[in-house]
């Protein structure tokens, strides 16, 4: 028999008074009452730990590097334990044909009864040759996985938009995860990286209350993605007001005004930044300065320049945007219709005479 | 057309037309509505794209990015409440409150009257022919370019109206819920928002002209009609 989550903990040295806090801690960050705490810490004392398998496909780790920088304590030392994270190529101390094996041992052992986490995503062209996992293309190992798992989490912008190994024009094919995995329930927790609380919570979520969180409509986990970062920005007072950064340099990007004439993508993009923060909620990119680049949006690569408010359309040249193309198109409708004027008028002015004429 | 055939009767039963009631009271209120609605939302609209300059001071003593965002959705809601009645008037209304909605495509005779309409405006007829309603070409661009437009152009304005309102709202749920993962994500919709706007405004600047040039050079009245719903015809011919 697994050990439970509270078994752990306190093997782990972490003491009842701690983990009553963390309990706590986590129906706050989940937006859940008080009354949930006992539920969430009966939850941990009683439920075996549910083994994870944490695979990564075409990636850069930073969810990874995200996940180990979760800011409570206890997320960092104890969900990693809490967890029973089986495997991950990146933690693990198993190598080789060892590690390889205890995939197949689990997806024996915990049939239908493992979480599948995915970090990055499988490039499909050429076979899935360009991303070996094991000796093997990684949309194979991925499917195989996937196939016995009771929930699959996309973890960050790869897994579930594909992020910018599917920039345009994707050489590879790569290929978000959903569109590989079928039959399953996929929670999308993107970003890149997704905020290490958000990643700590969903994991604590599913594991607590056995289901999974409610979801919008594009797979996210509504109580982080159900709102913008631009509802929520502490900058918004300077947006109502029209008080906009114009430059890097000026007056109002020191006095901190709205970044949306920069390019902030926060108007565009669901996540949980200016809430939650990074870093121990030190910060997060808007309160440093710079623009929201909209990295947990479907295609954020594609959607033209990070400082560009308006999208830029280049297939009407490399600097257009909507503004740019409508205006020309009203510049030629404009002249087209003057001249059609100049004819009509012309035309009337000669039918005009002939009808003098005739009289 | 009916009222084109009454017209022929009359006409062969020695009895000349010369005005015909057109519009009703109801369109020509909604074009107007619809037509102030439309001038704020795409004012509105192109400053919320590419705001003025900042005002100095503190935050608390201006809203201008609040009053013009007001001002845009409270026109939104205008054009929706007007489109919406004005689609009512299609069911209730004469047959010219349908002719936004339904095209002939089915009639060669339609079709036919659309290419005699661009050689007109093309300058390769002489003389134009009379309509009791709009002449088929123009039919067929309002269709495209006001029909369809308002329809898209309501679709993702409230979509995004519903991003602001946030889910439990009815725009989100009407709009919003299927708007923003149909285009993938927020940012496209507000592109394909922004160039449904160019699309409007180029429809305008030819249905102004068309209206002014065919009030002078058609053998009927044009601009008046949409002020007093009656169309005049300036000669007995046919």
């Amino acid at each position: 028999m697994t050990e439970t989550f509270y078994e752990v903990m306190r093997r782990q040295g972490i003491t009842r008074r701690s983990f009553i806090k963390f309990c706590s801690l986590t129906a706050a960050s989940l937006g859940l009452g008080p009354s949930y705490v006992g539920r969430i810490a009966n939850a941990m004392e009683t439920k075996p730990r549910t083994p994870v398998i944490w695979l990564h496909g075409l990636e850069c780790t930073c969810c990874s590097e995200s996940f180990i920088r979760s800011a409570h304590p206890l997320a960092k030392d104890v969900v990693l334990s809490m967890l029973s994270l089986d495997y991950d190529d990146t933690l693990m101390a198993a190598a080789g044909h060892q590690a390889e094996a205890i995939i197949a041992e689990i997806k024996a052992k915990y049939k239908g009864n493992y979480i599948l986490a995915v970090e990055g995503n499988p490039p499909l062209n050429e076979d899935g040759m360009f991303c070996i996992h094991g000796g093997r293309p990684f949309v194979e190992v991925l499917k195989e996985t996937a196939a016995d798992a009771k929930a699959v989490i996309a973890w960050g912008a790869c897994a579930s938009w594909g992020c910018v190994q599917a920039a345009k024009p994707n050489p590879t094919r790569a290929t978000p995860i959903d569109k590989v995995i079928s039959g399953k329930p996929i929670v999308k927790v993107p970003g890149c990286p997704p905020i290490a609380e958000v990643m700590t919570a969903v994991v604590t979520y599913m594991l607590t209350f056995d289901r999974i969180p409610e979801l919008d409509r594009q797979g996210r986990p509504k109580m982080f993605y159900g709102q913008r970062i631009h509802d929520k920005c502490y900058r918004r007072p300077h947006f109502d007001a029209g008080q906009f950064v114009e430059a890097w340099d000026d007056e109002a990007a020191r006095k901190g005004y709205c970044l949306y004439k920069m390019g902030c993508k926060g108007p565009t993009t669901y996540n949980a930044c200016s809430t939650t923060r990074w870093n121990d909620g030190v910060s997060f990119p808007i309160q440093s300065g710079h623009g929201c680049i909209g990295c947990s949006e479907d295609g954020f690569w594609d959607k033209g320049s990070f400082y560009d408010r308006l999208t830029g359309i280049n297939q009407f040249g490399i600097e257009a945007n909507a503004d740019k193309v409508g205006a020309t198109a009203a510049g030629v409708v404009g002249a087209a219709v003057a001249a059609h004027a100049a004819v009509s008028a012309l035309k009337r002015g000669r039918l005009e005479q002939s009808d003098g004429d005739n009289k | 057309m009916l009222s084109a055939q009454d017209m022929q009767e009359a006409a062969a039963h020695g009895r000349s037309v010369k005005a015909i009631y057109v519009y009703e009271a109801p369109v020509r209120l909604w074009h107007w509505v619809n037509a102030l609605a439309i001038t704020i939302l795409a004012i509105t609209g192109y400053f919320i794209g590419s705001p003025l300059p900042s005002m100095p001071g503190e935050a608390s003593q201006h809203f201008a990015m609040g009053y013009i965002r007001f001002a845009h959705f409270a026109a939104g809601y205008v054009l929706l409440v007007g489109f919406l009645g004005r689609i009512y008037w299609a069911f209730v209304g004469n047959q010219h409150a349908r002719q936004l909605f339904k095209l002939p495509i089915f009639n060669p005779r339609w079709w036919r009257e659309v290419l005699f309409e661009l050689r007109w405006y093309l300058f390769l007829e002489p003389d134009p022919k009379k309509y009791v309603g709009h002449n088929p070409l123009a039919q067929l661009s309002m269709f495209f370019m006001v029909t369809l437009t308002m329809v898209f152009m309501i679709c993702t304005g409230f979509a995004l109206y519903g991003e602001g309102a946030q889910d439990g709202s009815w725009a989100h749920t009407v709009f919003t819920s299927w708007v923003i993962p149909l285009f993938g994500q927020s940012q496209d919709v507000h592109t394909w928002h922004h160039l449904g706007m160019w699309v409007m405004v180029l429809f305008v600047m030819l249905h102004v002209y068309a209206a002014v040039r065919e009030d002078i050079m058609s053998r009927q009245s044009m601009v008046s009609t949409m002020l007093s719903g009656w169309r005049l015809f300036k000669d007995d011919k046919p």
